[in-house]
């Protein structure tokens, strides 16, 4: 409860930062120990602290799994501002109303990690969504930003009805909005139900940006202004994942089996079309909207094999993708030249930018030693532990070896070639604050319990 | 302790020579470092015989029951007595080749060094992973950065060759994971599964790829030859001498013994791929003009008698594979120093812009024809007992219902190998001087020093190999004896 009000009070407080005050260091230093607080509020939680008692007749249930996904959601996001927070006021003028979008959109991610009604979940998803059309649309005088905020809007409403058409169909089969009573009792595949969880899946494909329901995912990426894109492809979208594993979480058990086999055509089609696509990519960023659909395609596992192991791996998941994301957008950032050619001879002007993106690449690629490896290890392990699904696994893993060749080819240009590198301004702090994430990529990567188990014993023992 | 040595020194010396700028500076610091690994590597075989020493394990991972154990048995020891040995060997005899940033190059090769021998003492299943890719990631800056006109798109092909292989690998790794009695990683667990038969079956191509894609065995050989021909020739040395042994020694170690159904049920399809393998790379070679890419093709069929000793499943191949693997090891890096000599000498490859060089350059030409026959085991040199008892193993084999026919078709490829390589020397040393030859001078100092050590190696583990033997006898039976525990 800690990080849904706060985060909505800083939201407000944002807001009347930009009437207050012009400069923009003094609004950007409000947000950071804003969401300082807010994370620190939202461990506390953790911790059995909690400063709000509101009856929310069980319409939100605060477990560890959605307080732990806030956390590193909240510090993503923190981390985030660190590194971009500067690029911001590049996009427009309303500097503090950029941050409060995002307060209210962290706000959204605290429901949608609780929610213990459909109505929530509504509520939650439609909270993200809002301020980032929002967002996506900031750059007004640019064509492209408009265009990708008016798609994004036009098929994130369209979206958002197909949502609500299925959790009215379920309350017609379950009589109820609530998880609880929609999980207990038996369930038999009425063709109302089956309705409903049709288009509830659609729905949430759509949100998630799977195939074949991503058609937005790239053209609001690449118009939506680059320091948005950045969240977007990274904290909303595995906010989405914890939303989706909540839903179907436990529900509807009985008929497990018949949705199980749609998620993973889903899944499967996923992670093909993202790779395959992302290969003839000829913009970085274009090239990293289709690589989070990808991701998003492993991401799925975890809502096919559904187990233990799959929920604990979706965490790691959202951790190493966001980290090694935000950091790639970071640098991406500082480019004026977002091809491939862009970054050619980075090495040699830039050795520290070109060293960490390497090891954010290697994450992202999924190569032992930094953090993507254990999320995909953890997402392999969950659906080969379910046992049904071996063709997914495999077809995973291909597509995870076809995901080497974009982001190689980064590598290859920063490193392997030659080319007039672009005036890049940085500061050693951002440069600094690059060598820390890449080195707990690094770490995560060969001790990826230690960040859990210290959470847990910290609050547990 | 003296595995985790083996991987300390090269990991900590590879991370410092980053900041050693001076190239003088950094190679002698390489030089240094490799010669201590290779102390430690000899301390462990021959005098540290305790199991305490040899064997460590440190909890890694708790929650998933893998820990950080590396262990040195018979079949390691060997492998890492070749890397110890290659490496300062691979420094000395390309002393004099320049690079730019010598001290990331000399970094990545000790790196490379840490994940090869990582590789080898690994008893984790796990931690066998994670060495087994990290020391791609050091092949694959070292070849792009340093190698070729090609290079970039060349190495990009093996990594993304050998990741997909190492990605399956994962799978079947997972998999058995899921399978052990204690749900653990370790390898006296993986030792224990017994899975049921068509189980294995599939599960063996999953590992099986992996390993045929390192080897290389044919069809999965695409990647070398060009690899090899673009790399840097010190880079060349180490995956051709040390590092396609990661694939022999994955078979045996990983394999075979987790997965024997799997193995006698589908030798003979993997052990045809072998005899087709060498067969096509004896005859590619012979076509060859380019001296790299004849020695490539030619490690492509030597590798491939390796794999075909292994799938027929008999214990006298099986310890000539591991004899094999050490001194085909020395001597593939033996032919590699002798191209290396040539082209830096005259800038080219070519066997057909060379020529009459015995002449000029004597010591160069004994070298040459030496580590030549070597290479193709003729008596006395130390191949001839590897690849005696792996033929002999394939003769004898009673898991194989085609053995003969392989045997056959496997003494055609070495004849074929005599005659490529007779070529290669008579095309070389022999006949009229070219424009190019005409004017050669010998071998320096250091490079007779190495090419030295390695022939008086070649001929004494010829001429007396019992040590080795020996030395292998009591890994076979340990793989043996586990095999043969799940047959049926």
């Amino acid at each position: 409860m800690n990080a849904i009000v706060i985060s909505a009070v800083l939201g407000v407080v944002m807001m009347f930062c930009g009437v207050f005050t012009n400069s923009k260091p003094a609004v950007r230093f409000v947000a950071i120990i804003g969401l300082l607080g807010l994370l620190i509020a939202n461990v506390l939680d953790m911790g059995g602290y909690h400063f709000f008692n509101v009856n929310v007749n069980g319409m939100l249930a605060f477990d560890i799994f959605g307080l732990l996904f806030n956390t590193i959601a909240f510090a993503a996001t923190w981390i985030y501002f660190l590194l971009s927070g500067r690029d911001m006021e590049r996009v427009g003028v309303n500097l503090a109303e950029y941050f409060a979008l995002i307060f209210f959109v962290l706000c959204g991610i605290a429901i949608v990690s609780a929610f213990n009604s459909l109505l929530m979940l509504f509520l939650g998803i439609e909270i993200i969504s809002i301020p980032l059309y929002i967002l996506t649309g900031s750059d007004k005088r640019n064509l492209k930003s408009n265009e990708a905020a008016l798609k994004y809007f036009l098929m994130g409403a369209f979206s958002t009805g197909i949502m609500l058409m299925g959790i009215t169909l379920l309350y017609g089969a379950k009589g109820s909005f609530n998880m609880e009573v929609i999980r207990s009792g038996t369930t038999t595949l009425t063709p109302m139900l089956a309705a409903g969880l049709l288009l509830l899946l659609f729905a949430m494909s759509f949100k998630v940006s799977a195939v074949p329901f991503h058609f937005w995912t790239p053209d609001a990426y690449d118009g939506a202004p680059t320091v948005f894109t950045s969240f977007m492809a990274t904290i909303v979208k595995v906010a989405g994942f914890i939303a989706f594993i909540r839903l179907f979480e436990g529900c509807f058990g009985e008929v497990h089996k018949q949705w199980q086999l749609l998620a993973a055509i889903i899944t499967a089609a996923t992670l093909f079309i993202g790779n395959i696509t992302a290969v003839f990519q000829q913009s970085v960023k274009r090239m990293l909207s289709y690589s989070s659909i990808a991701q998003a395609g492993f991401m799925l596992f975890a809502l096919v094999a559904m187990n233990e192991t799959a929920k604990e791996g979706l965490i790691f998941y959202a951790a190493a993708y966001s980290l090694a994301t935000i950091g790639i957008f970071a640098v991406l950032l500082k480019m004026k030249d977002y091809t491939f050619e862009g970054f050619n001879g980075l090495a040699k002007r830039q050795p520290v930018l070109a060293a960490t993106n390497t090891i954010f690449l290697l994450s992202l690629a999924g190569i032992p030693a930094t953090a993507g490896f254990w999320a995909k290890f953890y997402m392999l392990s969950a659906a080969i532990n379910n046992g049904n699904v071996m063709w997914l696994v495999i077809v995973g893993v291909l597509c995870a070896a076809v995901s080497v060749y974009y982001y190689f080819r980064v590598i290859q240009a920063m490193y392997f070639k030659d080319g007039e590198p672009q005036e890049i301004e940085t500061s050693r702090g951002f440069k600094g604050l690059l060598i820390v994430i890449a080195a707990v990529v690094v770490l995560l990567g060969i001790f990826p319990h230690w960040l859990i188990n210290q959470l847990y014993s910290f609050f547990y023992l | 302790m003296i595995p985790v040595l083996l991987i300390v020194i090269p990991l900590v010396s590879g991370l410092l020579a980053f900041l050693i700028k001076q190239e003088k500076n950094v190679k002698v610091w390489s030089l240094l470092t490799s010669l201590v690994t290779m102390v430690v590597a000899i301390l462990g075989i021959a005098v540290f015989h305790k199991p305490e020493y040899l064997h460590t394990d440190v909890a890694w991972l708790p929650n998933l029951n893998s820990s950080f154990s590396l262990t040195m048995d018979g079949m390691s020891k060997l492998l890492c007595l070749l890397t110890g040995i290659a490496y300062p060997g691979i420094f000395i005899a390309t002393w004099h080749s320049t690079y730019k940033n010598p001290h990331q190059f000399y970094a990545l090769m000790l790196l490379m060094q840490t994940g090869l021998l990582g590789v080898f003492v690994a008893s984790d299943a796990l931690l066998f992973y994670f060495f087994w890719e990290l020391a791609l990631i050091p092949a694959y800056f070292l070849c792009s950065i340093w190698g070729g006109e090609r290079r970039v798109a060349v190495t990009f092909k093996f990594f993304i060759y050998t990741f997909v292989g190492s990605l399956l690998m994962l799978v079947g790794i997972i998999w058995v994971y899921m399978h052990t009695p204690d749900h653990s990683f370790a390898m006296t667990s993986f030792y224990k599964v017994n899975l049921p038969g068509n189980t294995q079956g599939w599960l063996f191509w999953l590992f099986f790829l992996a390993f045929a894609i390192k080897i290389p065995l044919w069809p999965f050989h695409t990647w070398q030859p060009d690899t090899y021909e673009q790399s840097p020739t010190a880079v060349t040395m180490v995956l051709s001498g040390i590092m396609v042994k990661m694939g022999v020694f994955g078979i045996l170690r990983w394999l075979a013994p987790v997965l024997p159904v799997g193995l006698w049920g589908y030798g003979d399809p993997a052990a045809s791929m072998c005899v087709i393998g060498m067969i096509y790379a004896s005859v590619v070679a012979m076509q060859q003009d380019d001296l790299k890419r004849l020695v490539a093709y030619s490690s492509i069929a030597h590798m491939g008698l390796m794999g075909l000793a292994i799938f027929v499943t008999s214990s006298i191949g099986i310890q000539g594979v591991m004899i094999q693997m050490f001194n085909h090891g020395i001597n593939i890096i033996g032919m590699w120093i002798v191209v290396e000599l040539i082209e830096r000498q005259f800038g080219t490859r070519k066997m057909s812009e060379l020529g009459g060089l015995a002449q000029q350059a004597p010591s160069l030409a004994i070298m040459l024809v030496v580590v030549s026959l070597a290479n193709v085991a003729l008596p006395l040199t130390n191949a001839f007992i590897g690849e005696f008892m792996m033929f002999n193993g394939v003769f004898s084999s009673k898991a194989s219902n085609y053995h003969y026919i392989f045997m056959v078709v496997g003494g055609i490829s070495i004849i074929l190998s005599a005659i490529y390589t007779l070529n290669m020397i008579q095309k070389v040393f022999y006949g009229n001087t070219s424009s190019l030859t005409a004017n050669a001078r010998d071998i320096r100092v250091n490079e007779k020093f190495v090419l030295a050590v390695l022939l008086i190696g070649i001929v004494i583990m010829g001429v007396y190999p019992k040590p080795m033997i020996e030395a292998t006898k009591h890994a076979v039976d340990a793989i043996y004896s586990k095999m043969f525990i799940k047959l049926p």
